[in-house]
């Protein structure tokens, strides 16, 4: 528990912050889920009304296979990503402060990039006339360059490119104040530098790396533009469902019904998340 | 693990990552406007055309205002917020903390379906101002993380030593509190902007055929069609954030701020 102080601020303090929060977090979020319950006019946006009919579609075979699809895609990028983001991140920590900045700063800057950067910028390298394809053809791989977007290898490059910096700094933190000493007596015992990594170093982060992949596969299951401009229709992720209905089937309650139900699953998600990784607080100095 | 092997790893992943954009920096100096790369003939054409056509010039200007104000004000509720669970903790520090950063958790499409339903009941809906509200609170998790993190590497001593000599509060926040964190302050308004330039998705479900913003324009000419104005704009969005997060890793401790604890010695 936190020190109580004499001079400690009053509760004014949190007036402003809390009215923001309650009136344009809340308050919005009261609404989707009433609007989740309420009758679509054509032409317009919606209509009070108290019907279920939005929640019954999940039920569908149209639903399943989007849910299908989204999880998939998003299970499979996280994988991929943790997996190479843990040694990554591991071996950036033990560099020296300068090279670590440098390649935090770059690592920060991918991060930030909008998807819609990201789906171009992949587009653009895995395109006939500007793409690696050039590269594959010159070096006599192939006869003619060729496209490689879309497809499902293009989107899950491009989802993983979208989770990797995320996974890093999710893992950075602890692998980061992890005790060098530790596999440093693993070796010390005769263990290889790798057998000292895999049977000391990844168990103690087992939590870590359990936290890091539910929160990669929140992060990527909440992507948008990848999909459209990377994948196929067929490979449409329930945010792309979402924001085809709500802005160009003009259905919003179906819409808040969906983030509704994405909601529900991503609380759940990143709960586990926080709790499976420990309490943060702990670690504090 | 940090052998030659690891360090080539590194190199591999970082190539990569860098892959794509030097790929896109190279068709953004184009001289025909195709999508070319090697690039053929060179030129800065588009990038002018980014500052100077007036479609493109506009939604690079609406990205700036509302990255600024947005970012301002996701400051101006962190602060005190931050203050607040500094000096008091307890349940409602915790419960509007933890509102503060889920908006930044959550799958952005959430918040965004959210946001256009509130928008669309207040009566804003498409209006310049309701997404630098949303994206205010979408980003309110960066200064509020940066700020109580600013907060608690302030030794304690030093407040009661000036409440020993007589300051008030006002006093002790004005020149011993603020001063600590106003680097953390920057940082976290620095993130904020940064990532308000960056966001599609809440911006185009509040405003986004009204109030179109760089990443929605670039969408949008990428749906119907190619013009390397598309790249220029890439490159300067990612020359802003290289610029903007090495500034703070100039001038502050990136390290530290990113969760490292541990002290290291280079």
């Amino acid at each position: 528990m936190r020190q109580r102080r004499e001079e400690a601020a009053s509760w004014p303090q949190a007036f402003f912050p809390g009215l923001v929060l309650l009136v344009f977090f809340v308050i919005p979020f009261a609404i989707m889920l009433t609007v989740s319950f309420f009758k679509r006019i054509e032409g317009g946006f919606f209509e009070p009304s108290f019907e279920l009919s939005n929640y019954i579609r999940f039920l569908s075979p149209f639903f399943g296979k989007i849910l299908f699809t989204s999880i998939a895609l998003a299970a499979g990028a996280a994988a991929i990503v943790v997996v190479i983001a843990f040694p990554f991140t591991y071996i950036v920590s033990r560099m020296d402060r300068r090279t670590q900045t440098i390649i935090l700063v770059f690592i920060l800057s991918v991060l930030s990039l909008s998807e819609v950067i990201i789906g171009f910028a992949w587009s653009t390298l895995l395109s006939r006339t500007a793409g690696i394809g050039n590269l594959i053809a010159w070096l006599g791989l192939s006869d003619a360059p060729q496209a490689y977007t879309p497809g499902l290898v293009a989107l899950i490059l491009g989802l993983s490119y979208l989770g990797f910096p995320y996974a890093v700094l999710t893992m950075y933190p602890a692998i980061s104040r992890l005790d060098p000493e530790l596999p440093e007596a693993a070796r010390m015992s005769g263990a290889s530098p790798l057998k000292a990594f895999v049977s000391v170093t990844l168990p103690i982060m087992r939590r870590t790396i359990t936290g890091a992949l539910i929160l990669v596969f929140v992060f990527t299951l909440g992507a948008y533009l990848l999909p459209q401009v990377l994948g196929r229709p067929a490979h449409w992720t329930l945010p792309v469902h979402i924001t085809d209905q709500a802005i160009f089937q003009s259905n919003i309650p179906f819409g808040a019904a969906m983030a509704t139900f994405f909601l529900l699953v991503s609380l759940a998600l990143v709960g586990l998340a926080l709790a499976v990784s420990g309490d943060r607080k702990g670690s504090q100095p | 693990m940090t052998g030659w092997l690891g360090k080539a790893f590194v190199a591999a992943i970082l190539v990569f990552l860098a892959a794509p954009l030097v790929v896109v920096a190279g068709v953004s100096i184009n001289q025909p406007k195709r999508l070319l790369f090697p690039p053929e003939g060179l030129s800065l054409k588009w990038y002018g055309e980014l500052f100077t056509k007036s479609d493109w010039a506009g939604s690079l200007t609406n990205s700036a205002i509302i990255a600024v104000l947005a970012g301002l004000l996701a400051v101006s509720v962190a602060l005190p917020l931050a203050l607040y669970i500094w000096s008091r903790g307890g349940l409602l520090g915790r419960v509007l903390f933890g509102l503060g950063i889920a908006p930044f958790l959550l799958p952005p499409v959430i918040s965004a379906l959210g946001f256009m339903v509130f928008w669309i009941s207040a009566g804003l809906y498409g209006h310049i101002l309701a997404t630098i509200i949303s994206h205010a609170v979408f980003l309110v998790a960066l200064p509020l993380v940066t700020i109580s993190l600013g907060l608690e590497s302030i030794d304690r001593s030093l407040i009661e030593a000036a409440r020993i000599m007589g300051a008030n509060r006002r006093t002790v926040f004005l020149t011993v509190v603020f001063p600590l964190v106003r680097p953390y302050v920057v940082s976290g308004f620095a993130f904020a902007v940064v990532l308000s330039l960056n966001e599609y998705i809440i911006a185009y479900m509040v405003a986004g055929f009204s109030a179109e913003t760089l990443p929605i324009k670039i969408f949008n000419s990428l749906r119907y069609g190619y013009t390397p104005v598309m790249a220029s704009a890439a490159v300067l969005f990612v020359l802003i954030a290289v610029v903007v997060f090495g500034a703070i890793a100039r001038f502050g401790d990136l390290p530290r701020l990113l969760g490292a604890h541990r002290s290291q010695d280079a």
